[in-house]
């Protein structure tokens, strides 16, 4: 389950700007995976371990782990019915194990933004050191930054139940107030999600229950919009097994209020499902590879790469068997790690809405 | 071959304009000889200019072999002296970073008519065989004049103009390159009008005539005209 | 046809080696002089523009405090979370033996796309652990990788060609770590969000600024390249004297040939046709011989000009010369050009010649007295307009206006000068030999007076820019002697090491003087501002250039300040007025001192007075006085300083004084070479002359003047003109000198200097423009005295 943007800790540097290489290729770099492979320990990194997860302090950096996010994505549709959706991301990538004061922190932060439309896409970018007030993510009250981009708790609100949630660049740029309708899910053992192979584990947690209000300001107009969010916490410092090339992964939004995460790892051979069922009053059950599948139905070209931008998702113990189709099949993030992520609509056993992200393709 | 009428030619800027030339005509026909004498300054030299193309007359008609030289530009009056007229000048005029040989061959080789079995004979009977490869001014009077002739016949013109050929000569070198001009003159055929002041000269030739005050006057058995 | 009227045109040369060469090597000297500033300049324009590139672009806007203070990182931190993209610029001071150098930091992960310095880039792309983490890599030019010891304060330096000559630029996490690093700028990204809070919300200390925030060298090299233009523009013209006076007698000695080729049925066009082809053959070969000699000399001389560039102005310039295509054709068609307006007139003549003129050759260059004085009178006219916009322009471009008009308007007024000089020689002669010699000089002066204004224009520039040279030298020397009156100077470390040499200092009873400075903007200008301790070596040797009574009492009891010319004049900012310091630190005016060779502005302070005004100055530079120098630098080595640290007064001297000679090196050697030019003009016009002249000479010599005494006659009238072309010369240079110390170095540099004058500079100038005109006209006198007695009787025989 921890699987998600971890492929950008393993992918070899793809598009050789600087910034990338810091934080992509530096912990992939072959002394580090050499070091990884004796042992964490050896560099000093935290491992996830397994305890209950404490908030407010969990929503919070831990800096003695190597890589952390703070992960949205969010529906939304306007007056007319228009779908559209937002991505809100700030990664944390750790060099060493502390953060040293002003330019010298051995940390970095990426914020990547986009808004999806179903004729247009801006993704954005965003890179900051640590320890200058660039960037940073303060547990209590709630607020994560990365320049003019934020997630921040309204004042008198506790942990993350509310939130509002800015971001944009020269073209775009959105401005959302979210209200969580249910409790935040732990992943794996009450947080802590061992994966079966290779044993590497993460720290995880999700808020899949806001409702969304706020404003997209596209190049030629404001849009008023309202919707669903979802964020993923993760942390951990071990990268996943080498052999594999990317992966696919939904969060779904359906009809009667149940939600599903689904991820598709796939490596030289095949490829690992996994995921996570959780129904409308908040309780999750793990998924495993036999409990779902993800088949790719049609596929489309975008930045010289084919992808499937539609894709059938089976989940028989639960009555699930839908067809999502990305509301816009061009959501590609031309960023310095280049991926694709977007809105999906959700058609068949339920209906429905949510986000599609393919890697390494 | 040469046919003058009417030859009118004032200088202009003198302030009391005398006409060096007043209505002149002479005809010289194919392979005659003819001596152009008078005084200094009658106008000797002009009317020869006029003949050759170097000058335009004022008014008159000048025919040099079926030409009309009034009527023809630069250009044309450049051709006519390249293809039909070789001159001969009183200091000689050989170009003097041209070695003799070069000099010999240059108008014939302007013209396209050169020929080296001509030139070659030319030299010899010349007498500059031995000098082909010296320079003008290593030259003597006598040898310049006679490369100067022999570039003139070498382009093989219907008609020699000769100013004065022998005017910067001494006595003996004047006669022998006047015997030479002569004797390759008439065994070619060629046209000659020559001016000279010398009565000796004068008197070798077929025809002869004096210009005096503008016009011409055919001294003793005089046979050209005058107006 | 146009074949063979070509080959007994061209033959002429076979027969005239010597006035081949002649012509060949004048265009070809011209062409090398010139095309060598071009190539100096552009290279050092392109290593500007190279240098701004790494650096992050000139045209770059940037956010820096109004007071040129350091940036606090919370703002940076505000502004961004404003949504202003900007990008941090940390700046630090190190001094390393005798080098001080800024290290220059920047961010990665802020900054705009292209203005990391390309090596920067590369490296962060192969392995950016490598820039960003402990210990670093430093950027820096290969020249000052080279001279850099190993210094455990820096991180290792990778060489980048095109870096500032003492700059290292490295990733801003690297020079945090240094001692004093500061956030000096914010560089604005190109492309803004679409919301921003206003700045002046955020951060109203911070003004948006254009350029990159240093000292534009821009401005100041603008001048020294104009300069150099004007010297290749100088020794251009020269050339061309000599170029023609080659053609006019290559076309004058075969006017009789053109007549004859006519005659003999060539038409004209033909002739001209051949004649185009043939200079244009010339100039084809002398260009590209030029072309390549111009690109030697550059390549020989842009060390000296790089080191100048460097030393006096901070800009960086490589030793390497590039080859140019374009600079290539560009001195061609110089070649090509300047061949075509030397022979302009001669092509004109010649196509104008009439048919039957007799052959006898004219003087080529005969100009009437009326002419003269036409020229003189537009001389005059070009003098005044030089004057006027010394006046009423500002800047570089009235310095060299002036310039201009005075150079070019005093050589159109030499041949006017000169002849009325010669009428009043011959109205004093006694004999008739005396009459003919001056009457003669007359004539030949209208066929030298080309020659004689090239070799006017190179005096008095030699002049000129010997007595500035010599005046900057005398000055700079005067005040290297006052500024640098410690006995050593020395360098710490650390603060620690600071502070244990003073502690030795107090403890040996020696004058130690700190030298504490603070960067600040001075009335808009980039500057420092140093802090003085009260020492009676200040008061002693201080080269002050204006003061209130007892300055330096006002300075350490009322707070006063002194400043630096520069700013003095920048500014208009004279003793007895008030500058702004700082905000809310306005301070009277005490004195103005000479500072030469500083860009920058500076302002003195009582030492206690900045240290209260900027906390944490560290204290690491000093100035020793001791008796015994030997025993201290020994004792301050046993505190642990290296021999890099400690430098002595002579050394400094030393180390600056060569930086002066060879700022003007350049000039020194385009001084001689426009000399020589000028001499080798008077040559091939008393050449082209000889041959024009024996009919003038015939008639002397049948009177019973022995062709020796003619020959030696010659000589003189040679050395007579170039003689009194010196002394012409002399006052124009003087002026030159006046404006190019009063005018063009204020405007350029931002100070004056003392105009002093050295006659025995004169005396040997003079001495080698005789020598000049002796040797010039030696070759054709000797021809002279050996032409065999029948060429002159040729004359007469010829009527000529």
């Amino acid at each position: 389950m921890n699987a998600k943007p971890l492929w950008r800790a393993l992918r070899p540097m793809i598009c050789g700007a600087a910034l990338l290489a810091v934080l992509a290729a530096w912990p992939a770099s072959p002394q580090a995976q050499g070091f990884a492979g004796l042992g964490s320990a050896a560099e000093g990194f935290a491992l996830p371990e397994p305890r209950a997860l404490s908030f407010p302090e969990d929503h919070g950096a831990h800096p003695a782990f190597r890589i952390e996010w703070w992960y949205l994505t969010a529906n939304l549709s306007d007056a007319e019915g228009t779908d559209y959706g937002v991505q809100w991301t700030l990664f944390r990538s750790a060099i060493a194990p502390e953060r040293g004061s002003s330019w010298r922190s051995p940390q970095l932060w990426l914020g990547h933004a986009a808004i999806t439309t179903p004729q247009e896409h801006f993704p954005m970018e965003r890179f900051a050191r640590d320890a200058t007030g660039q960037a940073d993510v303060v547990a209590d009250p709630f607020s994560a930054w990365i320049d003019e981009w934020q997630m921040t708790a309204p004042e008198g609100s506790p942990g993350i139940s509310a939130l509002t949630l800015r971001a944009g660049a020269e073209r775009a740029a959105y401005d959302l107030t979210l209200t969580a309708d249910g409790p935040l899910i732990a992943h794996g053992e009450a947080g802590y999600s061992i994966k079966s192979e290779g044993g590497q584990a993460s720290h995880y947690y999700s808020q899949p229950f806001y409702t969304v209000s706020g404003t997209l300001h596209l190049p030629d107009r404001s849009v008023d919009v309202t919707g669903q969010a979802w964020l993923d916490r993760e942390w951990s410092s071990q990268p996943l097994e080498g052999d594999q090339t990317g992966w696919d992964w939904v969060s779904l939004h359906l009809s009667g209020g149940h939600k599903v995460m689904a991820a598709r790892v796939r490596d030289g051979a095949g490829s690992y499902t996994f995921g996570t069922w959780i129904t409308a009053d908040g309780s999750a059950r793990a998924l495993t590879d036999t409990d779902i599948t993800l088949t790719p139905q049609e596929t489309h070209t975008v930045a010289e790469r084919t992808l499937p931008t539609t894709w059938r998702v089976e989940l028989p113990a639960e009555g699930v068997d839908v067809t999502i189709e990305a509301v816009n099949r061009d959501a590609w993030m031309a960023l310095s790690v280049p991926y694709w992520e977007g809105p999906v609509t959700v058609t068949g056993s339920h209906d429905g809405r949510g986000y599609l992200e393919m890697t390494g393709y | 071959m040469i046919d003058a009428r009417d030859i009118t030619k004032t200088y202009p800027g003198t302030p009391r304009a005398v006409p060096v030339l007043q209505g002149l005509s002479l005809a010289v026909s194919g392979g005659e000889t003819v001596a152009l004498t008078g005084e200094s300054g009658s106008g000797k030299s002009t009317l020869l200019h006029i003949l050759g193309g170097l000058e335009a007359a004022d008014t008159g008609i000048v025919t040099i072999a079926g030409q009309d030289v009034g009527a023809l530009d630069e250009a044309g009056r450049a051709a006519l002296r390249r293809d039909s007229i070789g001159l001969v000048f009183q200091q000689f005029n050989l170009i003097p970073s041209l070695d003799v040989g070069a000099n010999l061959a240059f108008q014939a080789r302007l013209n396209g008519r050169y020929d080296a079995g001509w030139a070659g004979t030319l030299a010899e009977r010349l007498g500059l065989s031995d000098l082909l490869s010296r320079y003008p001014e290593e030259l003597s009077g006598g040898q310049q004049q006679r490369v100067a002739i022999g570039r003139a016949l070498a382009s093989r013109p219907p008609v020699l103009m000769a100013d004065e050929p022998t005017g910067n000569l001494d006595e003996d070198s004047a006669a022998r390159v006047l015997d030479l001009m002569l004797s390759l003159v008439r065994e070619t055929g060629t046209t000659l009008l020559i001016v000279t002041h010398s009565a000796a000269v004068a008197a070798q030739m077929d025809r002869r005539v004096h210009l005096s005050r503008g016009r011409l006057s055919a001294p003793s058995d005089a046979v050209g005209a005058a107006s | 046809m146009i074949l063979l009227t070509l080959r007994a045109l061209t033959s002429y040369w076979r027969r005239h080696r010597g006035q081949l060469l002649a012509l060949l090597a004048g265009l070809t000297l011209a062409t090398a002089l010139w095309s060598a500033v071009q190539a100096i300049n552009g290279q050092a324009r392109s290593d500007y523009v190279r240098a701004a590139q790494q650096l992050g672009g000139t045209e770059q806007t940037f956010l820096a405090r109004a007071d040129g203070g350091a940036i606090p990182m919370d703002s940076f931190a505000q502004l961004r979370r404003a949504g202003w993209r900007v990008s941090p610029v940390m700046e630090a001071r190190v001094v390393v033996g005798n080098l001080r150098l800024r290290v220059t930091g920047l961010d990665p992960f802020t900054a705009a796309p292209g203005t990391l310095p390309p090596a920067m880039a590369q490296q962060l792309a192969s392995d950016p652990a490598s820039v960003m983490t402990a210990p670093g890599r430093g950027f820096a030019a290969p020249e000052l990788v080279a001279q850099l010891p190993a210094e455990s304060l820096l991180p290792p330096l990778d060489p980048t060609p095109g870096l500032p000559p003492r700059e290292i630029v490295t990733d801003i996490s690297t020079v945090a770590a240094l001692p004093d690093a500061e956030l000096v700028r914010l560089s604005l990204h190109p492309q803004q969000p679409r919301f921003q809070t206003p700045l002046e919300q955020i951060a109203p200390d911070l003004v948006l600024q254009a350029g990159t925030g240093r000292v534009d060298a821009t401005r100041l090299t603008d001048s020294f390249h104009l300069n150099l233009t004007a010297f290749g523009l100088l020794s251009f013209a020269v050339g061309l004297f000599i170029v023609h006076a080659g053609i006019g007698l290559a076309f004058e000695q075969r006017r009789a040939t053109v007549r004859t080729l006519r005659a003999l049925g060539v038409p004209l066009r033909t002739v001209m046709i051949a004649l185009l082809v043939e200079l244009l053959c010339l100039a084809l070969i002398a260009g590209g011989a030029g072309v390549l000699l111009g690109y030697l000399l550059a390549a020989a001389l842009l060390p000296d000009v790089a080191a100048t560039l460097r030393g006096l102005y901070g800009a960086a310039v490589g030793d390497g010369l590039l080859f140019r295509p374009v600079w290539a054709l560009s001195g061609m068609a110089m070649a090509v050009l300047g061949t075509g307006t030397a022979a302009a007139t001669g092509l004109w003549a010649l196509a104008r010649m009439p048919l039957l003129a007799s052959a006898r050759p004219r003087a080529w260059s005969r100009v009437s007295e009326r002419a003269l004085w036409m020229q003189a009178a537009f001389g005059l006219v070009l003098l005044g307009l030089g004057v006027v916009a010394a006046w009423a322009l500002d800047g570089l471009v009235a310095g060299f206006t002036l310039l201009g008009g005075l150079l070019l308007g005093a050589a159109l007024m030499l041949p006017l000068s000169l002849a009325l000089v010669l009428r009043l020689g011959r109205s004093q002669a006694r004999s008739v030999l005396g009459a003919w010699f001056w009457a003669d000089a007359q004539q030949q002066l209208r066929g030298l007076s080309m020659a004689l204004m090239a070799l006017m224009l190179a005096l008095a520039t030699n002049i000129g820019v010997g007595t500035m040279v010599s005046s900057f030298r005398l000055t700079f020397t005067g005040w290297l002697d006052q500024r640098l009156a410690a006995d050593l100077y020395i360098s710490a470390r650390s603060e620690e090491q600071g502070a244990a040499i003073t502690d030795w200092a107090q403890a040996s009873r020696l004058r130690l003087l700190p030298l504490v400075s603070a960067e600040q903007t001075l009335s808009g200008r980039p500057g420092d501002i140093f802090g003085v301790k009260d020492d009676p070596l200040y008061r002693d040797s201080w080269p002050l250039i204006a003061a209130i009574a007892e300055p330096w009492d006002a300075l350490h009891d009322a707070g006063a300040v002194l400043i630096n010319e520069q700013l003095a004049r920048s500014a208009a900012l004279w003793p007895g007025q008030e500058i702004t310091l700082a905000p809310g630190w306005r301070v009277p005016i005490a004195g103005v001192y000479s500072d030469y060779g500083n860009p920058k502005a500076q302002a003195i302070v009582a030492l206690p007075e900045l240290e209260s005004r900027f906390s944490g100055l560290p204290r690491l530079r000093f100035g020793l006085i001791a008796p015994d120098t030997e025993s201290a630098r020994t004792q301050l080595q046993d505190l642990g300083l290296s021999q890099g640290q400690i430098t002595d007064q002579a050394g400094i001297k030393a180390f600056s004084l060569a930086i002066f000679e060879q700022t003007f090196a350049v000039t020194a050697a385009l001084n001689v070479l426009t000399l020589a030019v000028a001499g080798f003009a008077i040559f091939t016009s008393l050449t082209t002359l000889a041959a024009l002249r024996l009919p003038q000479l015939a008639p002397v010599w049948a009177l019973g003047k022995p062709r020796a005494a003619l020959a030696r006659l010659e000589l003189l009238r040679a050395v007579l003109l170039a003689g009194l072309t010196y002394v012409l010369a002399l006052p124009v240079g003087l002026a030159l000198a006046w404006s190019l110390l009063a005018v063009v170095n204020v405007e350029a540099f931002g100070w004056r200097l003392p105009m002093f004058l050295f006659p025995s500079q004169w005396v040997w100038l003079g001495l080698a423009a005789l020598l000049a005109a002796l040797l010039a006209a030696a070759l054709p006198a000797r021809r002279l005295a050996r032409r065999s007695p029948a060429d002159f009787l040729r004359v007469f025989a010829n009527e000529r």
